[in-house]
């Protein structure tokens, strides 16, 4: 761990990452001190100023309604921020604990287990959560919902693999021979070995939830208005192109630097915790 | 590890036997997600049939319905009606375009497939070269500049570079068309719905060009994040095989790096990297729903967006069906590619 701390700081990309991941989480945890225009991450509508471009009043502009696009900006990385933490606190236990048990146990549990992964992972990862979205309703609860759906067969494949790997070697072998239990192998003896494999891909995996909560709230499926969102800021953009260009570029970039952060950090870790 | 046998990947088999096995799994696989779509699409809340009717329906008109859509009989022999149907083509009708679903999904399929198809190729004869360049040149700039590209690439939704491309390419500089797949002006009759098939059919090359240079920008946009995934794919790939002793030789005898990159490097890598592509496909197959938003192009995936919005059940399981479909079968000719290509499995024994 202080070896990878080490390494993420001496490295001029993950310290690039690490400034704009941190400069996110700042924005969205300190969000009622620093957005200039707090009540604009509501329902306001203040026509009097709408369709501004960037000033010093407004630095990125203001949306159709007169809202400043810089704070709701800053309020759409808490929502985001939210959904990551949330997908990556529920999908990766649920893969973890298939992936393990599919690869300790073997035969029928492995085969059945698998299959049901394959399914998911068949379908295009947008295509379910949008689809799940579309048969319920499209509430932020619900979003992480059909996100998690999509996401846990990642992690069940991940650890598949590994303690496909690890479960013919001598620890385990040993672990056998003295009549350990099967949950005391698979989670305290296989388990850690999963663990740099399973961190590397949770720092990655952030910045592609962030991608594709957006993608489903460009499509209208997940966060409702008024609730401050990139995918529907840029959505509701691309109705005033080329004109009113902040209203879209602005948003975009926004998701682009969040996942270009974790990406950075979690390419960096990658290269550290899994030398192959 | 010790190598592994199990019935989908086979240790010298013969390819034939190799690519039915991977057919069987395939369609076992299509058929779990036959069942998982449709049951999602019946336990959720709310009656289907009220939704077809909309609030105003009467409740005998309701109940009509639900005996029209053997709504009143169990969830497994409801299940095994709609795949009976399914198996006769039959998909139901669709709520959102008064059609039945199977003659909606023909008519928008192949205008999503052909973008599809091209930001696939783009992916591959852009990502490959970029990520072997990058390996080639590890640690000096080249690389450094590929993987800062491709990380980038990789890190914006597909939406964004559409917006992207769409006010640099088509408003600022007008080198592209913004909407349609083809010049409103040109009449075209509709043969295969390909049409950059239909259009050398017909003998037009004016249509081609036209129909071709509304696709180029579209299809780029989509391909981005799969260029920069294959770029980095390839990279780390290829630099796994020049740490193998057999790249030391060929440095040790004093081969020109440009011919180590390419024959020795490059190839083995290839081999890996096609594999994790084809399972890309299905981020281009869920990337076109954003990206057809943007360019206002008539696919699958506008009319995916327009029924999820309708809650029109029967047209959501045979979208989502039809896309998976189609991952499956791309998955299928990769795999026999890659199969064809690798000499350990074109050479085993099974196929002496």
């Amino acid at each position: 761990m202080k070896r990878a701390a080490y390494i993420l700081l001496s490295n001029p990309l993950s310290v690039i990452g690490l400034l704009l991941v941190g400069a996110v989480f700042f924005c969205a945890i300190f969000a009622d001190f620093i957005a200039p225009y707090p009540d604009h991450a509501g329902a306001v509508i203040n026509f009097a100023f709408a369709n501004k471009p960037p000033s010093a009043e407004y630095l990125l502009g203001t949306d159709v309604v007169g809202r400043d696009i810089l704070t709701r900006i800053i309020y759409a990385y808490q929502v985001a921020l939210g959904m990551g933490l949330v997908v990556l606190l529920i999908a990766p236990p649920i893969g973890v604990a298939v992936g393990l048990i599919a690869g300790y146990i073997g035969g029928w549990t492995d085969f059945i287990l698998m299959r049901i992964s394959d399914i998911f992972l068949s379908i295009p990862p947008l295509v379910l959560a949008l689809a799940i979205m579309g048969l319920l309703e499209p509430t932020l609860f619900n979003a992480m919902l059909a996100i998690t759906a999509m996401w846990w067969p990642w992690y069940a494949r991940l650890v598949y693999n590994i303690t496909r790997g690890e479960k013919v070697e001598g620890y385990v072998l040993a672990a056998e021979v003295i009549g350990a239990s099967k949950a005391h192998i698979m989670f305290r003896e296989i388990l850690p070995n999963c663990v740099p494999a399973i961190v590397t891909k949770m720092t990655l995996d952030f910045g592609f939830v962030i991608l594709i909560a957006s993608s489903l709230s460009f499509l209208g499926l997940g966060v409702q208005a008024p609730t401050p969102d990139l995918g529907s800021m840029v959505s509701e953009g691309t109705r005033y192109l080329p004109d009113s260009w902040w209203m879209t570029v602005f948003p975009g970039l926004a998701i682009v630097i969040a996942v270009f952060g974790f990406n950075l950090i979690g390419d960096v870790l990658r290269d550290v915790l899994e030398p192959d | 590890m010790a190598p592994i046998c199990t019935f989908t990947e086979g240790c010298s088999l013969s390819i034939f036997t190799r690519f039915l096995g991977r057919l069987g799994a395939s369609l076992v696989v299509l058929i779990g997600v036959s069942m998982l779509i449709f049951f999602i699409a019946r336990i959720i809340p709310g009656d289907p049939a009220r939704i077809a009717l909309g609030p105003r329906a009467t409740e005998a008109q309701v109940d009509q319905m639900r005996e029209a859509l053997n709504l009143n009989e169990p969830i497994i022999v409801q299940y095994g009606l709609f795949i009976g149907d399914l198996m006769r083509g039959d998909l139901g009708m669709s709520l959102y375009s008064n059609r039945p679903v199977m003659t909606d999904l023909v008519e928008y399929l192949p205008a999503t497939l052909e973008l599809v198809l091209l930001a696939g190729s783009m992916m591959v004869m852009i990502g490959l070269p970029l990520g072997a360049i990058s390996a080639r040149y590890r640690g000096r700039w080249p690389d450094n500049l590929v993987r800062v590209i491709s990380l980038l690439a990789v890190s914006a939704p597909a939406f964004v570079w559409a917006v992207g491309l769409v006010l640099v390419f088509a408003y600022f500089t007008p080198l592209f068309p913004i909407t349609g797949r083809i010049s409103d002006t040109l009449e075209l009759e509709r043969i295969t719905g390909f049409m950059l098939i239909d259009t050398l059919a017909a003998g037009r090359f004016d249509a081609f060009a036209s129909a071709l240079h509304h696709l180029i920008l579209p299809a780029f946009a989509l391909s981005l994040s799969g260029i920069g995934q294959a770029a980095r794919l390839t990279r780390s790939n290829m630099i796994a095989t020049y740490e193998q002793p057999a790249i030391e030789m060929a440095q040790a005898y004093g081969f020109p790096e440009n011919r180590i990159a390419r024959r020795y490097a490059f190839k083995p890598s290839l081999i890996p990297s096609l594999t994790i592509i084809g399972l890309d496909f299905a981020a281009l197959l869920g990337n076109a729903f954003l990206v057809e938003v943007i360019f206002a192009w008539p696919g699958l995936s506008r009319y995916g967006v327009g029924v999820i919005l309708q809650k029109d059940l029967n047209a959501i399981v045979g979208t989502v069906l039809i896309i998976s479909a189609t991952f499956l079968i791309t998955n299928l000719i990769v795999d026999f590619l890659v199969s064809v290509l690798n000499p350990r499995i074109r050479l085993s024994e099974g196929n002496k």
